[in-house]
Formats: structure tokens, C-alpha cells, sequence
């Protein structure tokens, strides 16, 4: 039997070194690398997490189980360690001006306290990454994924101005605290110039947490309510054990975050967008503001400004699976005898006790109740075009 | 009845020249959530090392190899409708297959218990 998780890839994302001759040298070097401990490495393990190689880190990939973190999540709040992925705090003269010639973001309507998705793309429109941009006073705070962060570093580095300071904020650590009850159990520990509650989704503020001073976004990657909380390293131990410590909150692992998120629709960087995918494709047309659309201005304005005028010959949708053999990604899928698409994201969800996916499929067969067919290993599946999210999105804005 | 264990986590047990297999407590754990179980016809010949089932976890899908070369008899049809049965009693009512036996000589690399806990142990 071999056992592995698809979705944990080992990327060794790392900072420039060097001392090679070439690539190749460069590569062998990279693998001979122990991986860096995050700060909660160790309270993982001693709270029994099976650690997995995830985006160059050792990551917890599950506690007790998927299905029970993934349900308690949903019922209650799960703590996530999130510190694989990249914070970074830009500023310096003419900020809004060199950001929005990297980014498709429209920075005039966004203020202070206020947080945006993003995308940074390539000069044919290709996704890089995609990104979270909070306006800080005299700063912009991004938050990258892990595995893509040491690349965003040098594409933002190469592309902006020189007088634009870019600071990885390394010594901070990343937690997210999800669930219909992470607000009561948060609250009890944050102190403020206002109260959490103010805080509705998307927006952040500057808390403290038992004497720590914190940063806490109303935002998530679960479809439920939530909060990220950026820290320093240091406190991360302290505040996590003090949010475990509610009666509503339990850690929960990288197993769960996938099956949450796949609910609730969102896209995964590396499957569901890639170079090789347009973000008007994966339908985050959002990503890119209003304003920029028209006036363009950033890399691969062009490829945009036409996939959105033009459509697009495929297209990013949910598929519901019939019976309970899930289709990973990889999985093609099938109208009659014509290939129309392929699975990039598939599982079980644990909500709907049924296999769920979503893929690119040929735009003339996206329409929602279409009936397709998946293959899996030879056996053609049932699957319906289905409107996401799966499992309904309960954000707070505002009671 | 003899039971054998193999390095890729299936347990054989040997009674009246048929095998039942199915894969074992640690193999189980490693796995997480069993949603579905892909079993192999009955009347299929497989050799040794070659796929003979597949098992979705919530997480991923993983191979289970044939322990021994021999010809699918029976299928355990329990799994079909509750796969977590691999998950609660993966040593017993969780078995995945029973087989015929083309060469005993096979199960004479095979583990036996202690041999199998010592194994895993090690990992």
C-alpha cells in the first residue's frame, strides 16, 4: 500500500544563496536542506499532529482526524498554523502609484483598516500568486502563499521602484482562528481601541492578546466566519495554548483547511490557478478592481481586458459527484465521448457526505445542472455543473 | 489460521487454502477517513505485487498490492455501503478480499505478527 496526500508538495521555496555554479548545482543544494521549523513546530507535535513536508516546512497535516477537525470547524472554531505563508509589509514614497503597476488592485478605494484580494500576475496574464493587500498607516500588508513566497519576493523586488522598502515580516507567525464560535472565544482574550466585534469581514485592526500586540483580520479561507491573527514568532506558543484552551477551539490541521476550502469554493494556488491559467478562467474576475479593468496598467492588462470582453473557452466550476468515489485533480472529464475539461481540486466533503470537485471545463458546458461525466481510473462518474460554494458562506458583515 | 503481515501494511490470514486480506490498524491511522473502496472482481488473477484495490481517504487515494498471487474468490460487500469499516475494525469486519493461493512459497517471505510490529516500530 503506499499512503501519501496528493495535495503536499514539497517546494523548497527558500532565499537566493550564492555560493553554486548552476542551476542543477543549486537544486541538489536546496534538497539537502533540513527544513526550517516554524514556530509552532513543536506545539504541534506535542498536541499529536502528524507533521507532513508542506511549501519547504514541516506542517501538521491532521490531529485526530480530517472529518472530525473539518465538522468541528464548522460547529465550533479551529485554530490554523498558517505561519508557512509570507508576510510582507511594503512602503516608502509613491507607494499606491508603484503598487498598483505590479497589482490589478484599484488602492484609492482601499483604506486604512481595510483588506482586498489581489492577484499578482504575470506579463501574459498568467497567476503568480494570489494575494490578501490590508492599507496599513504609511504601509501596505500583504499576506502570500507559502509555497510561492520566496518567487512573489523577487518579482515584487524586481518590479517596483528601489526607494520601495519591502520588509518579510519572518519573525511573525500566522494563525487563524474559524468557526460560528471563533468570535465569542477570540474575544475573550483581545483588547483594543475598539471592540472585535467592530471588526467586520475584511476589515482588521491592532489588538492585543495577553499582552502580545497583534494584528486580527475578519478573513479566512474556510467560508466561515473568522479571524487571521498575524503575531510575533515569539508570542506564537503563548497564544495559541491561551486560544486552545476555550472550550470551543481545537487545532486543526492542513487536511481540514483543504476540505473546508474546497467547500466553500476557493481557490488553491498551484492547482486551481497557475501560470497557465487566466484569473477571468478561474472566475476571479474580483480580483481585479473595477477601475483597473478599464485603465489597465498592470501585468498582462492586455490578456484580461480581452478575456473579459471576449469570455473565455473554459472556465472554473463545482462539480457534485454522484456516489462516493471522489475525482482528485488530474481527473479528466468527459460530455459523451468529448473530453471538456479536467479536475484541479476533488475530495469528499464531509458536509455533504458526497464527492465534490471542481475543474476547467469547455465554457459551452459550464452551465449549472449540466450533467457530465468523470473518469477515475476507467470508471466514468455522474457529476452535475454545480454552483459553488458547496457548503454556504457565513462571513460577518455586520449585525 | 495463520495471520502474515506485508511491508506495504496488508494482513493475510491462511485457512483452508484461501486468504483474507485487508490492511492493518497502523496502515489505517495512516490513512485517515476511508469514504470509498475500490475492490478488485471476483475471478480476477493477480500476482503478487500488482494493484488489487484502491482506498479514498478524505485525504488521498492509496494502492492496496495482491500479499500473494491468486485468484480473487470473494469480495467483502460490507465496504461498499460503509467504507469507515476499514477505519473501525480494519483486522477484522474491514477485510477487503479473499484468494486463492497460486504458490505457498509466497507467504514464506511475509511477516508474522511480531515480525510486522517490529516493522512499524522502526518506521
Amino acid at each position: 500500500m503506499s499512503t501519501g496526500p496528493s495535495d503536499c508538495r514539497i517546494l523548497p521555496g527558500r532565499p537566493q544563496v550564492t555560493d553554486h555554479d548552476t542551476p542543477e548545482d543549486f537544486d541538489e543544494h536546496l534538497e539537502d536542506l533540513p527544513l526550517d521549523p516554524l514556530p509552532l513546530d513543536a506545539w504541534h507535535r506535542a498536541r499529536g499532529a502528524r507533521m507532513v513536508p508542506f511549501a519547504g516546512y514541516d506542517m501538521p497535516i491532521q490531529y485526530e482526524g480530517i472529518v472530525a477537525e473539518h465538522n468541528w470547524t464548522r460547529e465550533n472554531a479551529g485554530l490554523f498554523d498558517v505561519s508557512h505563508m509570507g508576510q510582507l509589509l511594503l512602503s516608502g514614497p509613491g507607494l499606491d502609484a508603484a503598487v498598483e503597476a505590479v497589482l490589478p488592485i484599484d488602492l484609492s478605494t482601499l483604506k486604512l483598516g481595510q483588506q482586498r484580494y489581489s492577484l499578482l500576475l504575470d506579463e501574459d496574464g498568467g497567476v503568480l500568486d494570489d494575494l490578501m493587500v490590508s492599507r496599513w498607516p504609511d504601509a501596505l500588508y500583504l499576506v502570500v502563499n507559502g509555497a510561492t513566497k520566496w518567487d512573489d519576493i523577487g518579482t515584487l523586488r524586481e518590479a517596483l521602484p528601489d526607494d520601495i522598502t519591502l520588509n518579510h515580516l519572518d519573525e511573525h507567525a500566522l494563525l487563524a482562528l474559524q468557526g460560528p464560535k471563533a468570535a465569542d472565544a477570540l474575544a475573550r482574550h483581545t483588547a483594543g481601541e475598539y471592540p472585535l466585534s467592530a471588526l467586520t469581514f475584511m476589515r482588521f485592526g491592532r489588538f492585543t492578546i495577553a499582552g502580545h500586540d497583534v494584528t486580527i483580520a475578519r478573513a479566512g479561507y474556510t467560508g466561515e466566519d473568522g479571524f487571521e491573527i498575524s503575531l510575533p514568532a515569539a508570542a506564537a506558543e503563548d497564544i495559541a495554548t491561551l486560544l486552545c484552551a476555550e472550550p470551543e477551539v481545537q487545532p486543526i490541521g492542513l487536511g481540514a483547511r483543504d476540505s473546508l476550502r474546497l467547500e466553500a469554493g476557493l481557490p488553491l494556488y498551484g492547482h486551481d490557478m497557475s501560470p497557465e491559467t487566466s484569473p477571468i478562467e478561474a472566475g476571479l474576475i474580483f480580483g481585479i478592481n473595477k477601475r483597473r479593468r478599464s485603465e489597465g496598467g498592470f501585468p498582462g492588462a492586455d490578456r484580461i481586458i480581452r478575456d473579459i470582453a471576449e469570455g473565455t473557452t473554459r472556465k472554473w466550476v463545482g462539480l457534485k459527484i454522484e456516489g462516493r468515489l471522489p475525482a482528485r485533480e488530474g481527473a479528466e472529464v468527459f460530455s459523451g465521448t468529448d473530453r471538456v475539461g479536467t479536475v484541479t481540486s476533488g475530495g469528499f466533503s464531509p458536509t455533504l457526505g458526497a464527492p465534490i470537485a471542481m475543474a476547467y471545463i469547455a465554457s459551452s458546458h459550464t452551465a449549472p445542472g449540466t450533467a457530465l461525466e468523470v473518469d477515475v481510473r476507467g470508471k466514468r462518474l455522474s457529476a452535475t455543473v454545480s454552483p459553488t460554494p458547496f457548503v454556504p458562506h457565513r462571513y460577518f458583515r455586520g449585525s | 489460521m495463520t495471520r502474515y503481515f506485508t511491508d506495504e501494511h496488508e494482513w493475510i490470514d491462511v485457512e483452508d487454502g484461501i486468504a483474507t486480506v485487508g490492511i492493518t490498524e497502523y496502515a489505517q491511522g495512516q490513512l485517515g477517513d476511508i469514504v470509498f473502496v475500490e475492490l478488485p472482481e471476483t475471478g480476477a488473477l493477480i500476482e503478487q505485487g500488482k494493484d488489487a484495490a484502491v482506498v479514498e481517504s478524505v485525504k488521498a487515494a492509496s494502492d492496496v498490492y495482491a500479499p500473494i498471487t491468486g485468484e480473487i474468490t470473494e469480495v467483502n460487500p460490507a465496504l461498499e455501503d460503509d467504507p469507515a469499516l476499514v477505519n473501525s475494525a480494519p483486522e477484522d469486519d474491514g477485510w477487503f478480499f479473499k484468494m486463492t493461493i497460486a504458490d505457498e512459497g509466497e507467504l514464506d517471505g511475509l511477516m508474522d505478527e511480531d515480525g510486522y510490529q517490529a516493522f512499524i516500530e522502526a518506521l
